[in-house]
């Protein structure tokens, strides 16, 4: 397949991590529109191989500078969950906003890796290599990242969840 | 029962489903006596669930124009391919509502119906998970539907003769109304589409035309009320051989 078609494929992959990492749909295509100007930028410079991680590591390269603007709000809205299908029940439309939410509580690199592993089902290797990091790096992120996200959807639990019935 | 230590990492890797058969079987005995961390494994795997029931209806928006020219360079970047990118990018639903009211882009017909096509194969025929809407196993609905949005009897040629099988059909915005993308695929997974428009022009030419859209072939030709353009990314003679099969079929 040619390389142009190759890249406009991988564009809903990049819109979906852009989405769930900046929590804002405008500030997720803006960062999807960088990434692949600046992949074309930079396409005499690719080898064949994965294209994909080679897309999400631009992306991330471009994240993480904007990032150190002060100017940039992190996660500046509700702005990240998509339209749900219409099959989607109310408790579930609830459950996602608490997800959101409790992303937006993440710190950048927790996130990075959570949604890198947990959303795009990237291998830890491919992980590593996109964010630059070692791969112990990546563990120790994806565990703390985790149990953080776990406390922090623990404590969204409606209240009376909480309640038990004592016999 | 002697069950040696897991590793949080393994722990980690058994919920993303990164082992094989033989660690998966030593992890969940482990976890068989480890209620606690049972527990939690099972979060996180609720969690990347929850993370794609979040995310993953952003895989099915249609992509904003600005993106898709955004990964064509200026160069390639001609107002056919622009117009049939936009239409894409438009989606299925507004760009049916808002037929007829749209000017032509002034081009010659066939020549942006091969660009269309092109890239009609270029944006689906890599989707694992959605590459069609309707799909091969309801093709009595398949046809009922894409022929009444087309306003004409249309039937999806049968190509296992030529070792493709049909995997199912897709409406789409087209210049002149909505347009139909068949998609067919061979036992290597190589996909192939055919993308049917009715056309405005009444035409009898039917010249068999190629084009090469970046790497892309597409046979396509005009016949009667309706256009036609096969594509896949495979050698021009035998995409024709396929072509003429399809052009026989349809005119029987």
């Amino acid at each position: 397949m040619s390389r142009h078609a190759d890249i406009v494929a991988e564009i809903p992959r990049l819109r979906r991590y852009a989405r769930a990492l900046t929590g804002d749909a405008t500030r997720a295509d803006d960062l999807v529109q960088d990434t692949l100007e600046r992949a074309l930028g930079k396409w005499p410079l690719w080898r064949p191989g994965n294209l994909r991680a080679w897309l999400f590591a631009i992306m991330h390269n471009l994240f993480v500078n904007q990032m150190r603007s002060p100017r940039v709000v992190d996660y500046p809205g509700d702005g990240a969950i998509p339209e749900m299908s219409t099959r989607a029940t109310q408790t579930d439309v609830l459950e996602l906003h608490d997800l959101a939410r409790s992303l937006s509580l993440l710190n950048v690199d927790q996130r990075e890796v959570l949604l890198l592993v947990g959303l795009e089902a990237l291998s830890y290797e491919d992980t590593a290599r996109i964010l630059g990091v070692p791969i112990g790096t990546v563990m120790s992120r994806l565990s703390r990242g985790r149990e953080r996200l776990r406390v922090l959807l623990a404590g969204c639990e409606p209240a009376e969840t909480h309640l038990r019935v004592v016999k | 029962m002697n069950i040696p230590p897991i590793s949080e990492q393994e722990l980690h890797a058994y919920a993303d489903d990164r082992l094989d058969a033989a660690r998966r079987e030593k992890v969940e005995a482990w976890l068989a006596n480890h209620p606690d961390m049972r527990q939690t494994v099972a979060e996180w795997r609720i969690h990347n669930e929850q993370l794609h029931r979040c995310f993953d209806p952003v895989l099915d928006e249609p992509v904003p124009t600005r993106l898709a020219e955004a990964a064509i360079p200026a160069s390639r970047f001609s107002l056919g391919l622009a117009a049939a990118i936009a239409w894409l990018a438009m989606g299925g639903a507004i760009g049916y509502q808002l037929r007829g009211a749209i000017p032509s882009q002034g081009l010659p017909p066939t020549a942006s119906l091969a660009r269309q096509a092109a890239l009609a194969h270029a944006v689906f025929s890599p989707e694992v998970r959605h590459p069609v809407e309707v799909a091969a196993a309801e093709e009595a609905h398949l046809v009922a539907w894409l022929s009444k949005r087309l306003g004409a009897e249309l039937k999806p040629p049968h190509l296992s003769g030529q070792g493709f099988e049909l995997v199912g059909g897709r409406l789409l915005p087209g210049e002149a109304g909505p347009v139909a993308q068949f998609m067919y695929q061979d036992a290597r997974g190589q996909r192939l589409t055919l993308y049917v428009q009715r056309d405005a022009q009444d035409s009898s030419e039917t010249a068999f035309r190629y084009a090469n859209e970046s790497g892309i072939g597409v046979f396509y030709w005009l016949d009667g009320r309706f256009g036609y353009a096969l594509s896949a990314e495979m050698q021009k003679s035998e995409l024709l051989r396929i072509a003429t099969v399809v052009h026989r079929q349809l005119n029987p």
